[in-house]
């Protein structure tokens, strides 16, 4: 929180006449626990807004001293929660409230209160909003660009509107700055099955393949465009079985690094779902696995490979090659 | 030996690198010291911790004033650290907390941030599980249950989910928490149970772990909440657990040895309890995640089936041991499929100590190259993996026999009467949550992650020698980092016990054995004995609901 805004908020508050208002102290008993050292604004301002709020007074300088509260402690919901039944009730101009946001939301930005507000008053304002508040979260995303808070807010805003297609290379370009940023995927996932114009998953399903495959030929290891060339296939098995661009990539990956554990985990998976290489491939994988003649073995082979290669998920691997319908000694029966 | 020769430099690359390069510096240290040092390096600062929290107690300083609307968390992250460690507050102190937090109540139900601020669920939640810890008459009867549960109802939400507040943010926290107190104070009315397994399961993502709203990236904060509320209501067969899995998973940091909390970011101390929670979640719902798993690989048990018809080899059909467990609708189904099966037991014991040798030394998952050496050879820098390697990665536990005379020994007070009062509120049928209210329940599966390398990140990276835990390496400690570690530290020593409430075996608390914290509630996480008493006073004092 920046000092200046501070001060300015606090100073602002003294403008208005406060003589009539009988200051509520903090009802803390004689001998809280946890008890903090209050600078004397923050209580002072902390004791007239307690009176303000019991009185319900939806004022203009109710609003202001609300403004001073909040530079005071953006996390203390009841003033926001109030904040906005003021607003309301003076029918305030709503895009200077987003003014007011913004000049607090500088060091803020995992604030669950000041987002929420925002969502609040876009929602107030309707689409012209929108694209400016769009905007603003472009701008919270190039400071963090894994910011959670930003990138919900982002989703609401694009579901307020008819077509956001051109979100699809808002993802694309900040995957090629960092192709780890795993909310970035979040988003394209997002983007590929909501955004109506796009006509969904199934219809985009082939060009995210060729785009998630081609991130996995530059950053082999990535586990963020596994994830996501997994989740293409999140409804429907047969067609990731069937798919030949995805089990050709992944088997050349591994070809080329047999510790590529994503890729690993992605091949078991592909078996798993009933997958069987062809004869090339299966002479490429020999090089890497031990022989194997059923689906299950190859699936038991990968998931030993990945307990060597991979050992702090060893108990994983071991308990997915637990489940695996394997032969069975006759002498224990 | 710098992460300069890297190629690719991208910011998730630069700060994984750096983070890493410090943790393997710490953990090289550790691996370089004498035996003597090695077990002093190893020790929970006990004392250390414990006036660091009970110095916050009395007062905590200007820079607080952020937190004014978060003071029953700084009650239960300080209340709860210390009730782990074994070291109360005292008589006086637990009065002075009775008496602040029945000051946050709001005359509409629930309990604000503090005193005068309006309703919040989670710092009911924070009031409600303090007020647990302290436990006793006093403590317990002060919580207005009927205000509370109107509270619940005014935040339900038509979705199925639950506003943090008054016009308040809706997402998958707000699940939890209602559901977690509900739970507690025994006033789980469908109403507040009505659609909430809708709404969590709408925050599944492709990858598996749960976010805070639809169509939000998975995060080991929401995905603990998700399942843990499921697990209340007794509905973890409605979500993707297998998908689950295989996410969090892959958030333990091979080098560090702690938990992400989403795919590509840092390790973080608090995501020891978030994320090493749910793995705790899972040991106890082990049937329902293999009958999931077995139902996923069905095209393998479609072509063993095929293949064992062929060769006529019908007489080494085994049965799954699981199989027996799962739920009617798909027993048949299931069995068939695992007919061919054999019992996790069953299979070879892999080898140990082999896995290491060829291993890569301190890279990043990203580019994982066996000849990418470049931060020096391996007797020089060790990794999490590496220094606390899985001895036993078999996870399947041989029951434990028992002659009937030592079974009746064990059936505790508490035990018994959960069952008794179980008959009053819920099904026959033994949900979850009785489960691990039954101390004498089996704990038939270890846990599904390397629960060492957890408790070395938190005991070689979180500490802070003046007391407290943090986040990471270069962070300064705080209340709500303290409070995770520790939960993270007590489950995961806690994860080789044979029965829910029995000490761990030696050899699964890493370092000394005066390290062991008492064992948490896996789903309400207060400490487990506090948790049954509350749970025995509340269905001794059953519930009238006031219209």
């Amino acid at each position: 929180m920046a000092a200046a805004v501070v001060a300015e908020g606090v100073e602002a508050g003294l403008d208005f006449d406060w003589s009539d208002v009988e200051p509520v102290p903090q009802n803390d008993g004689p001998r809280p626990v946890v008890p903090i050292a209050y600078t004397d604004d923050f209580r002072e301002a902390m004791d007239r807004f307690r009176a303000i709020l019991a009185k319900d007074e939806r004022s203009p300088r109710a609003l202001k001293l609300t403004g001073d509260v909040i530079a005071l402690n953006p996390a203390n919901y009841t003033v926001w929660h109030f904040r906005r039944l003021v607003l309301e009730a003076l029918s305030s101009n709503l895009l200077e409230e987003l003014e007011f946001v913004n000049a607090n939301a500088e060091g803020n930005h995992k604030n669950y209160q000041i987002w929420h507000h925002r969502r609040w008053v876009v929602q107030k304002l309707g689409k012209d909003a929108v694209y400016q508040e769009l905007e603003f979260t472009e701008g919270a995303l190039a400071d963090d660009p894994k910011n959670y808070h930003a990138w919900s807010h982002r989703q609401w805003l694009l579901q307020e509107l008819d077509d956001w297609s051109w979100e699809l290379d808002y993802c694309s370009t900040l995957l090629k700055i960092d192709s780890a940023n795993n909310s970035a995927w979040n988003q394209r996932f997002f983007v590929i099955t909501k955004c109506p114009s796009l006509g969904g998953l199934h219809q985009m399903r082939d060009s995210e393949v060729r785009y998630c495959t081609d991130a996995i030929k530059q950053v082999p290891a990535n586990e963020s465009s596994w994830r996501y060339l997994k989740g293409l296939f999140l409804d429907d098995q047969s067609a990731l079985v069937k798919d030949p661009l995805v089990s050709e990539t992944c088997i050349s990956e591994i070809v080329k690094d047999s510790y590529n554990v994503p890729a690993l985990g992605f091949l078991l998976d592909l078996v798993s779902a009933g997958f069987q290489p062809t004869a090339e491939q299966s002479e490429m994988l020999q090089k890497i696995l031990p022989t194997w003649v059923t689906p299950s073995e190859l699936a038991s082979a990968l998931c030993t490979l990945l307990e060597t290669v991979d050992p702090i998920r060893c108990q994983y691997w071991a308990w997915r090659r637990s489940l695996l319908p394997l032969a069975v000694t006759v002498s224990e029966t | 030996m710098a992460a300069s020769s890297v190629s690719s430099g991208s910011e998730t690359e630069r700060q994984q690198q750096e983070l890493e390069d410090t943790v393997l510096l710490l953990f090289s240290a550790f691996a370089s010291a004498s035996s003597q040092n090695t077990s002093l390096l190893l020790e929970l600062w006990r004392e250390e911790h414990v006036q660091y929290l009970k110095r916050a107690f009395r007062g905590l300083g200007t820079s607080y004033s952020v937190l004014d609307s978060s003071r029953p968390w700084l009650c239960y992250w300080i209340m709860h650290s210390l009730a782990m460690l074994n070291q109360p507050l005292g008589p006086g102190m637990d009065r002075r907390t009775i008496d602040f937090l029945s000051r946050c109540q709001d005359p509409n139900g629930g309990y604000g941030g503090g005193p005068g601020q309006i309703a919040h669920l989670a710092t009911t939640y924070a009031a409600v599980n303090t007020l647990v810890t302290i436990g006793g008459e006093k403590a317990l009867a002060s919580i207005d249950r009927n205000e509370v549960l109107r509270f619940l109802i005014r935040m339900k939400q038509p979705n199925g989910g639950f506003s943090m507040h008054d016009g308040g943010e809706v997402d998958v926290r707000g699940c939890y928490t209602a559901i977690s107190v509900a739970h507690m104070l025994d006033i789980m009315v469908p109403e507040i149970v009505d659609k909430v397994a809708d709404y969590i399961l709408s925050c599944q993502t492709y990858e598996g772990g749960i976010g805070g709203e639809p169509n939000a990236e998975a995060h080991g904060g929401y995905t603990f909440c998700g399942l843990s509320a499921l697990a209340l209501i007794n509905k973890v067969n409605t979500i993707k657990l297998p998908n689950l899995l295989n996410w969090i998973v892959f958030c333990q940091g091979k080098v560090e040895g702690g938990f992400r909390g989403r795919t590509n970011k840092l390790v973080d101390g608090c995501y020891s309890f978030w994320q090493g929670g749910v793995f705790s979640i899972l040991q106890h719902i082990m049937p329902e995640l293999n009958r999931q798993q077995l139902a996923s690989i069905t095209p393998l048990y479609e072509a063993w089936n095929q293949d064992v018809a062929s060769s006529s080899a019908s007489s080494s059909k085994v049965t799954l041991e699981g199989s027996s467990e799962v739920s009617p609708t798909s027993r048949e189904s299931v069995e068939e499929r695992t007919a061919a099966g054999i019992p996790a037991d069953a299979e070879p014991r892999a080898t140990d100590g082999t896995t290491t040798d060829h291993q890569p030394t301190g890279t990043s998952p990203m580019y994982t190259h066996r000849e990418d050496n470049r931060r020096g050879s391996i007797s020089e820098l060790v990794t999490a993996e590496q220094l606390f390697p899985v001895v036993d990665r078999n996870i399947k536990r041989a029951p434990i026999s028992v002659t009937f005379e030592e079974l009746e020994d064990q059936v505790s007070e508490t035990s018994k009467e959960a069952k008794d009062g179980a008959g009053n509120t819920n099904q026959a049928q033994l949900s979850t949550v009785d489960q691990i209210l039954n101390e004498n329940e089996q704990m038939l599966y270890g846990p599904l992650y390397n629960a060492h390398a957890l408790q070395g990140y938190i005991l070689l990276c979180c500490q802070v020698l003046d007391g407290g835990l943090r986040d990471k390496p270069g962070k300064s400690p705080d209340y709500y980092h303290t409070c995770y570690c520790l939960s993270g530290l007590s489950q995961a020593q806690s994860s080789a016990s044979h029965r829910v409430n029995a000490p761990p075996p030696p050899k699964a608390v890493l370092g000394p054995y005066t390290n062991l914290l008492e064992p948490v509630h896996p789903l309400c996480n207060v400490v487990l004995s506090k948790y049954t008493d509350a749970i025995r006073y509340f269905r001794h004092h059953p519930f009238r609901r006031v219209p």
